[in-house]
């Protein structure tokens, strides 16, 4: 997801935030590495063999403010890879080193150089495309390999960069299957495509556009909102007017709940999709509950919670056990993006540049997907599944790819 | 741009223009007689409203309300919710004039100075709420149902969109009959017109301000329980874009102008749907503000000038 643009409080106050909490980090970021290394790896590595070697690899992402839910659900999925990598006994202990971005582009500059500093040799982030539009250079220069769990940004993976990868398809690929789901699976005709203005809504939003063309549907209104308006009368004004049976919208769960909402208020009978900005549980309790019934998300991400795969069903129970919520988005993924570093690791590599090689070069057979990247940072394939409201629950329901 | 989906949506746009408006007017007046009053542009009063639509949902919350009641019940439970916001908007209003405000004045300073602190004031309410509370949207339940009264060309005329309207109206006209007429209202325009002479009158200012103050928040505390029987969602920034509107409503309408408010109000509610239908939804805030632009040009003090202190009874 691209959070980018989402930060609606005022740039001057937050800036000011960023700076006290900057110097804070810098005061006690010293102190407190410094306690973590004396206790946990030094210890754990003594109980272990003769070769005293423990890796740090970095987790980068949004762990406290508006968007810290998915930076916390990747933390986990990837802390426990970790845990079970070092349950094993491996000559190489690994430790997650994390780093809290407040999900703020401001602060990718700084979090990546604490990874710097604290000697990573890989990265499980970072979680949203605005920051790793930041933060990826960075790494690149550094030689430090980044696989990020969420970042679908299509434009993350066209500079060229050798460090960076992703185990989700990106927004390129989620706008074509949403298009194909309504125009070949829903059989709807007269598309209404609604999206937020942001690079992430409107990105997606054009691809579906595109597609429903290509399909031999119509589109027939294009629209754009405010996301943090609370009116969305005029929209829900043309989509009726334009006799539209489908709305998809790019954009976010609130924007998406309040828009469905007034859809639904005004008398609009037809489909309600949207994309991974809104697959949270969230859009359901924004849109009412009721509203919200019967509505599509689609998400690169699986719903593990729901897979019939002995290892998926192996890492639910074992999240369950370790942080006692199920997983929920983006923490399979993120499962897996350790799963691969660590794969890695196992084999041998114990720096960046020699990760990074393993990495472009062999596959990893991963609870969501087998993971293989593409030269230029793309997962292998283009999974999107489609998920639907039911109940008040955002269950899966189908996959296009 | 396309004139045919401003034919085909002129009905509903109409209905949603007014509604939109009523609540701006109302929001509005907060700006504009404290302006009018102090030539402060008191801009924590979005978050005077924001506290409103707060109060709201907790009534809601308290009583548990998770259907649309019916009758009397619903009379019952709007006078509570409008009381409560009201009770809720108007102690913030006045607490922010005694904590941010007065203190800046009795020591004479300069209205830069006030302005800031309005700003701060602002932030500060905002963050309490989005810290404590929290920073996501919360839905609370549709009061008035959605029950279609009357169709009007392609427009389905809501229980909840007459109420608002009618609300914003009355209210706004009972209000600028209580600054025309009363003795009170006659203190506001003196003070508006010239503190300093008003005060050797006899005119308490403190107390003149601080009802202003009250009479800003109180109508606030209205707007905002339209906003949530309208919108049935609130969240701790949810003032400051119809707080931007509401504040062009009261410049567009004249700044310090009661009627002004009101005209400023519906005419920006009706142009933002308008403006909407005709060159799409990410121009309806653009087409308010180049009006504001040409009004201003032609009409310096808006539409009905500025004229708190000249209102006649």
């Amino acid at each position: 997801m691209t959070l980018a643009g989402r930060r609606r409080t005022h740039g001057a106050l937050a800036l000011a935030g960023i700076a006290a909490l900057t110097l804070a980090a810098c005061g006690s970021s010293k102190s407190s590495t410094g306690n973590a290394g004396n206790a946990t790896p030094t210890t754990s590595a003594k109980s272990s063999s003769g070769s005293t070697q423990t890796l740090k690899v970095g987790f980068f992402g949004a762990l406290t403010g508006p968007d810290a839910q998915l930076g916390i659900n990747i933390k986990n999925g990837a802390q426990l890879a970790v845990t079970q990598y070092d349950a094993s006994n491996p000559p190489v202990k690994v430790e997650l080193d994390p780093f809290d971005s407040q999900g703020n582009p401001a602060q990718a500059n700084n979090g990546a150089q604490k990874m710097i500093n604290d000697k990573v040799v890989a990265v499980i982030g970072p979680a949203f495309s605005g920051e790793s539009a930041t933060a990826d250079p960075i790494f690149e220069t550094a030689q430090i390999p980044s696989v990020s769990a969420s970042a679908t940004a299509v434009k993350l993976a066209q500079n060229g960069w050798k460090y960076f990868h992703r185990v989700v398809a990106a927004d390129d690929a989620q706008g074509p299957g949403d298009a194909d789901y309504l125009v070949k699976v829903l059989k709807d005709t007269k598309v209404a495509a609604i999206d937020d203005s942001s690079t992430y809504g409107e990105g997606l939003a054009n691809a579906v556009r595109s597609q429903v063309s290509a399909d031999g549907a119509s589109v027939v209104l294009s629209d754009h909102i405010n996301p943090n308006g609370q009116d969305y009368g005029a929209s829900v004004n043309k989509v009726i007017a334009a006799h539209a049976d489908a709305v998809f919208f790019g954009g976010y769960y609130d924007a998406a709940g309040r828009l469905v909402n007034q859809l639904r208020a005004a008398g609009y009978t037809g489909t309600f999709m949207s994309g991974d900005g809104s697959e949270d549980q969230r859009f359901v309790s924004d849109a009412g509950g009721a509203p919200a019934e019967g509505s599509y998300l689609s998400c690169p991400c699986a719903d593990t919670t729901s897979s019939t795969n002995p290892a998926a069903q192996a890492f639910v129970s074992a999240y369950r056990a370790a942080f006692g919520t199920p997983p929920e988005i983006y923490s399979a993924e993120a499962y897996d993006a350790a799963g691969v570093v660590l794969a890695a690791i196992k084999a041998g590599n114990t720096t960046g540049p020699t990760i990074n090689s393993w990495l472009a070069s062999n596959s990893y057979q991963g609870i969501t997907k087998t993971i293989k990247f593409q030269p230029d940072g793309n997962i292998v394939g283009s999974t999107i599944y489609i998920y639907k409201v039911e109940n008040g629950k955002i269950v899966q329901i189908a996959t296009t790819s | 741009m396309s004139l045919h989906s401003f034919v085909a949506e002129f009905w509903p746009s109409t209905v949603d223009g007014l509604v939109l408006g009523s609540i701006y007017a109302l929001f509005a007046l907060g700006y504009t007689m404290v302006y009018g009053v102090l030539k402060l542009i008191n801009f924590a009063h979005s978050e005077v409203f924001m506290v409103g639509t707060m109060a709201v949902l907790a009534v809601l919350t308290v009583l548990h309300v998770h259907t649309p009641p019916g009758g009397f019940i619903l009379v019952g439970l709007l006078l509570v919710c409008v009381l409560v916001a009201m009770a809720a908007s108007g102690f913030t209003a006045v607490l922010l004039e005694r904590v941010a405000y007065r203190p800046l004045r009795r020591r004479g300073a300069s209205r830069l100075a006030a302005l800031i602190s309005a700003i701060g004031a602002s932030f500060a309410l905002q963050e309490v709420f989005g810290i404590y509370y929290t920073r996501n949207a919360t839905e609370m339940t549709a009061i008035m149902g959605n029950s279609v009264v009357f169709t009007l060309g392609a427009a389905r005329v809501t229980s909840d969109d007459l109420l608002v309207i009618i609300t914003g109206v009355v209210m706004m006209v009972a209000l600028e009959r209580l600054v025309a007429t009363t003795k009170f209202g006659r203190g506001i325009r003196a003070v508006a017109q010239d503190p300093e002479t008003a005060t050797l009158m006899g005119v308490n200012l403190d107390r003149i301000i601080l009802y202003t103050f009250l009479i800003g928040g109180l109508m606030a505390g209205v707007a905002a329980t339209l906003f949530d029987v309208h919108y049935h969602q609130t969240r701790y920034d949810v003032g400051q874009l119809p707080g931007l509107k509401a504040f062009t409503a009261a410049v567009l309408g004249g700044i310090g102008n009661l009627r002004g408010a009101l005209v400023g109000g519906l005419v920006i509610g009706l142009l933002e749907f308008y403006g909407a239908s005709v060159f799409g939804s990410q121009w309806r805030d653009p087409v308010v503000f180049i009006v504001l632009v040409l009004v201003l040009l032609v009409r310096p003090t808006g539409i009905l000038g500025e004229s708190l202190a000249r209102a006649r009874a």
